[in-house]
């Protein structure tokens, strides 16, 4: 069976979300000579292998980014679908995953570092290295001041309590694990991540 | 999961409680109608409401919250007075046959050892019986009144199905229609998997209720199957990896556990985590937790970690409370004990019980430090959104910075699914603006703390100073070496017994089983150990072939331990080492090769003969899976049913008139938190908070496709409530407990049906929890403002699932 739109409607349709090849596969294809006009929109792009972020099933995930590869070049990704070789998922998303490209894109992602200063009502922008050098004060500030390294039992301890650190079960293990490391060797115990709730 | 997600299509009845995967995990749920459609598997859903795993499923009830291990009890009492269990795995697999020492007991409500003051137990009563032979005495025909198997029937008599009803609300000719098809899985080629989520974790009985299913696995044969097992479908991408990297505040790595203050000699230390087998032969991995730790030491501490200064034990901090769970932590920063605190990727106004509280501990901070990819409502707790977040900034003192984070798409690395497979990922593109990776911004924060302990001095700097920190660029550690350090690697050459070499100093070991104690190996992670080896990088490995046929694709990523696919998987085959039935051959011993074969690596000593008698439980002492808990739970080696600490049933119906088994009697509650419990009388409904399909916990609100589908905060309510306070489907509500209120659009549905509990109607209501004030989605109200501040008592996971509420018109 094939459904014969239009051109301007076939356009419409894809650019209402849908992947136009799989449209095509479907019968739903403009007629032929119209349909040339316009490339497979991922022909030039880079494909990276990837994991959706949100829930536990792990299905894999092609992104798709443009970028022509020249030095200094930044990719922008532009498409997501399911891998379909991947044996879980077999290329399917679900709604959640199928919206990842709007969470990479959201309005609500952070570009800079900011301070909202004590008893103020609005957010500054200000640079790394000062939001960094300032964090690392209030923490040495606080660990000299309230680390216990022996109890009144005369028991060592040589723990931190009133600096809390939560970790991220969306980040990678690799930033769990020096997340680990460096609390830790902190001294800090109000520890914890998602998995406690 | 001890199993995986293709896997639960080799399995003939699927039981779905405490979790709706449809909604939830709606990919992997495809294996699941995959076995219904090609094994002519039955899914048999239990949860409060009419959900879209419930309708699909072949068979269903409804359980009022919080009663499952109710309805799992009397399952087992089932299973054992109609003789329905595998009984050769049950009378060698499990410690059915072992006797319990004198002592324990069980009364009121209340195990033998209780505490009222401390609300905990001595668990000296709760052990095995040792024999002259120093091993744990047993008896063969289950029928010494103290062995376990007597014990566990005994305990689980009082289950009846006319008990379960009027617990549960489930009518006893349903109850029992359920257990008589789970019961039909307990003949050996046939399995039943179970799939929970966090509907059984968020409990104050929460870890019990899992354990009951674990019981029931045990008795029916059917963990280390294919097509078995318990499998927690976890909610996070890497919630696994974050667990299993023990960034919780009692853990280390691997599962290892922190000392506490009473800990202070290297040797007990060690010499307590150390489980030799209690019984003879028995494999008992844990014997070789020095090798893990010290691998671990070594990994931190390079050099300055050496025998004589016992591996810097005394650098790593000592716990003088149970845990400084986020419980505990924020209790004690509402009164103001805490000065700092960070929140990585974590947005604890909406994720935390009673927000109210929340919000008066974050304020009561000196500063707090946000990273995220997203604009959380955390970090913006001190801002005015009006009824949404109803704060006066000039009364917040709070400094708060916030770091923008990169995202899955800008990141590289690893993370670990449900079923525990390590999935390497690569970087699309650079972050927006000037967001950085999570590594980056760790690295850079901890060598200025190292530069300003350099350079100014300051208390206790030694792991600060001596920490391992030898990375290409130090400012940005990569993930391929990050990787590669908690994989492990030889730092002088290994030997094996005849000393010939190995393994050289400098190369990346092949697994956990070369780590030493001795200090030649570093690891840092070592359940780890085996994904990124002299080989490669085993993470990336992309080969999907299932040469078995069994779902099992040991070529695609890498599962911790050392790429096994199924846990406990040697209890596939009988005592002999035959598979127990065709359909179920998974791996099985061949004696010409003098090894264990199949499809998947196996879980136990590839070389020991069945003839030699190791059980396959490798981890436990005994060999055995354990029906009776002695050590491992706080509140009870045989899980019991217990009210949730809010309720609309005034009493514990198995336990009546006894004020304190209405309740988890080892449960923590703080005072001024169990003064803002409601009563029945004043909110009088059943709630709990649960996911849609469309969203993912608050991130999603802040995508726009998804913010579309599902946009508007709602909460479900049936019909007869409906009716019973003149709410019309579309009419806003205010649903209040006594910590806080929402409001929302009422959607009166058939979905939820009253329950009668003993002589009273119970109606449930049903409160997604995806709105808050940041977005693109329309603004809402944060749930979180109802829920009560207790916790299960051995993990403190709050009781989001079941709580009491009064609805009204808004």
């Amino acid at each position: 069976m094939s459904i014969n739109v239009t051109r301007r409607q076939f356009f419409k349709l894809g650019g209402a979300g849908l992947a136009s090849s799989s449209l095509a596969m479907m019968g739903f294809a403009p007629e032929p000579a119209e349909a040339s006009i316009r490339q497979f929109k991922l022909t030039y792009a880079k494909e990276t292998r990837n994991t959706c972020t949100y829930c536990s099933v792990g299905c894999g995930i092609l992104i798709y980014s443009k970028g022509d590869g020249a030095k200094n070049v930044e990719q922008n990704v532009f498409h997501i679908e399911g891998d379909p070789d991947h044996p879980v998922s077999r290329g399917s998303l679900c709604p959640k995953g199928a919206g990842l490209l709007d969470f990479v894109h959201s309005k609500g992602r952070l570009e800079y570092p900011q301070v909202r200063e004590a008893g103020t009502s609005e957010w500054k922008r200000i640079g790394w290295d000062e939001a960094l050098t300032r964090i690392a004060r209030h923490m040495k500030d606080d660990r000299d001041a309230n680390f216990v390294q022996r109890t009144a039992h005369g028991e060592t301890v040589n723990h931190w309590t009133t600096t809390g650190f939560l970790a991220a079960s969306g980040s990678s293990n690799e930033a769990g694990y020096i997340t680990h490391k460096v609390v830790r060797n902190l001294g800090m115990v109000a520890f914890d991540n998602q998995a406690r709730v | 999961m001890t199993n995986h997600w293709v896997d639960i299509r080799n399995a003939n009845l699927i039981l779905s409680m405490g979790g709706n995967s449809a909604e939830a995990h709606p990919v992997g749920f495809r294996w699941v109608t995959e076995a219904i459609e090609h094994n002519k598997a039955e899914l048999i859903t239990i949860d409060p409401r009419f959900t879209r795993t419930g309708a699909v499923a072949q068979d269903k009830a409804f359980i009022r919250t919080g009663t499952d291990i109710a309805f799992l009890g009397g399952l087992i009492s089932y299973l054992i007075e109609t003789d329905q269990i595998q009984h050769e795995y049950v009378l060698n697999y499990t410690d059915a046959a072992l006797i319990v020492r004198e002592g324990y007991g069980f009364e009121d409500g209340l195990f033998s050892g209780y505490d009222e003051s401390t609300r905990s137990y001595d668990k000296q009563s709760w052990m095995y019986e040792m024999g002259d032979d120093g091993f744990v005495r047993r008896d063969e025909t289950l029928q010494d009144p103290r062995c376990v198997y007597q014990l566990l029937r005994e305990h689980y008599a009082r289950y009846t199905p006319a008990m379960v009803s009027s617990i549960t609300g489930i009518a006893v000719e349903n109850i029992q229609r359920i257990w008589k098809k789970i019961a039909a899985m307990a003949v050996p080629d046939k399995t039943m998997t179970i799939l929970y989520a966090l509907g059984w974790t968020q409990h104050s009985i929460g870890s019990q209720i899992i354990r009951t299913a674990a019981m029931v696995q045990l008795l029916l044969g059917n963990m280390g199957m294919p097509g078995g097992g318990v499998n927690a479908l976890r909610g996070h991408s890497n919630i696994q990896g974050l667990t299993d990297l023990g960034l919780l505040s009692q853990l280390l790595p691997g599962y290892m556990t922190l000392a506490n203050a009473k800990e202070q000699d290297y040797r007990a230390y060690i010499d307590k985590r150390t489980k030799q087998p209690t019984v003879e032969g028995q494999v008992s991995y844990w014997k070789n937790y020095e090798k893990f730790h010290v691998s671990l030491m070594k990994a931190w501490y390079g050099d300055a970690a050496n025998e004589a200064n016992n591996w810097c034990f005394d650098w790593l901090p000592k716990l003088e409370r149970p845990l400084y769970d986020i419980l505990d932590t924020f209790e004690r920063m509402s009164k103001g004990e805490l000065n700092g605190y960070f929140c990585q990727g974590f947005n604890p106004l909406a994720s935390f019980p009673n927000r109210a509280k929340v919000t008066k501990a974050l304020s009561s901070l000196k500063y707090l430090v946000v990273m995220d990819p997203l604009n959380t409502e955390t970090s913006e707790f001190w801002k005015n959104y009006g009824e949404y977040n109803d704060v006066d900034s000039s009364q917040i003192d709070t400094e708060v910075f916030r770091l923008p984070t990169c995202c899955f798409a800008e990141d590289e690395g690893s993370i670990v699914n449900s079923a525990r497979w390590l999935q390497w990922h690569w970087s699309a593109a650079p972050p927006p603006g000037d967001a950085r990776p999570d590594t980056r911004i760790m690295g850079e924060l901890f060598l200025k703390l190292k530069q300003l302990y350099q350079e100014e001095g300051g208390v206790f700097p030694d792991p600060i100073l001596n920490l391992t920190w030898d990375y290409r660029i130090p400012a940005d550690p990569k993930a391929d070496e990050l990787a590669r350090e908690f994989n492990g690697r030889a730092l002088e050459d290994l030997t094996d017994e005849q000393g010939n070499v190995t393994r050289r100093a400098g190369e990346q070991l092949s697994g956990f089983a070369e780590l030493t104690a001795d200090g030649r190996t570093a690891a840092g992670c070592w359940i780890f150990a085996g994904c990124w080896t002299e080989a490669g990088n085993q993470m990336a490995n992309r080969d999907n072939s299932d040469p078995y046929g069994t779902g099992n694709t040991l070529g695609w990523a890498w599962a911790w331990p050392m790429n096994r696919r199924i846990l406990y998987n040697r209890a596939s085959a009988d005592v002999q080492g035959r598979p127990w039935g065709p359909d179920k051959a998974f791996i099985w011993w061949d004696s010409e090769q003098g090894a264990w074969v199949g499809a998947d690596v196996p879980d136990f000593p590839t070389n020991s003969p069945p003839s030699q008698g190791q059980m396959p439980f490798i981890m436990q002492p005994e060999g055995v899976g354990h029906l009776f808990a002695g050590q491992s739970m706080v509140d009870g080696p045989f899980p019991e049913h217990y009210e949730p600490f809010e309720s609309p049933v005034p009493q514990n119906l198995l336990h009546p008139g006894k004020e304190k088994a209405r309740n988890n009697p080892a449960a923590r509650i703080f005072e001024e938190d169990r003064e803002a419990l409601g009563k029945p009388e004043e909110f009088p409904h059943a709630a709990t908070t649960y996911r849609l399909t469309e969203h993912f916990h608050f991130w999603t609100k802040h995508a726009e496709l998804n913010a579309i589908v599902q946009p508007q905060q709602f909460v479900e309510i049936g019909e007869a409530l409906a009716d019973e306070i003149g709410i019309a489907a579309g009419d806003w509500v205010k649903v209040s407990s006594k910590r806080g209120f929402i409001k929302a659009v009422a959607v009166v549905t058939k979905r939820l049906r009253p329950m009668m509990i003993g002589d009273k109607q119970v109606h449930h209501v049903g409160i997604p929890l995806h709105w808050g004030f940041t977005g693109v989605a329309k603004k809402g109200y944060l749930v979180n403002a109802l829920t009560p501040f207790v916790g299960d008592a051995n993990t403190q996971t709050p009781e989001y699932k079941s709580f009491t509420v009064r609805v009204e018109k808004a």
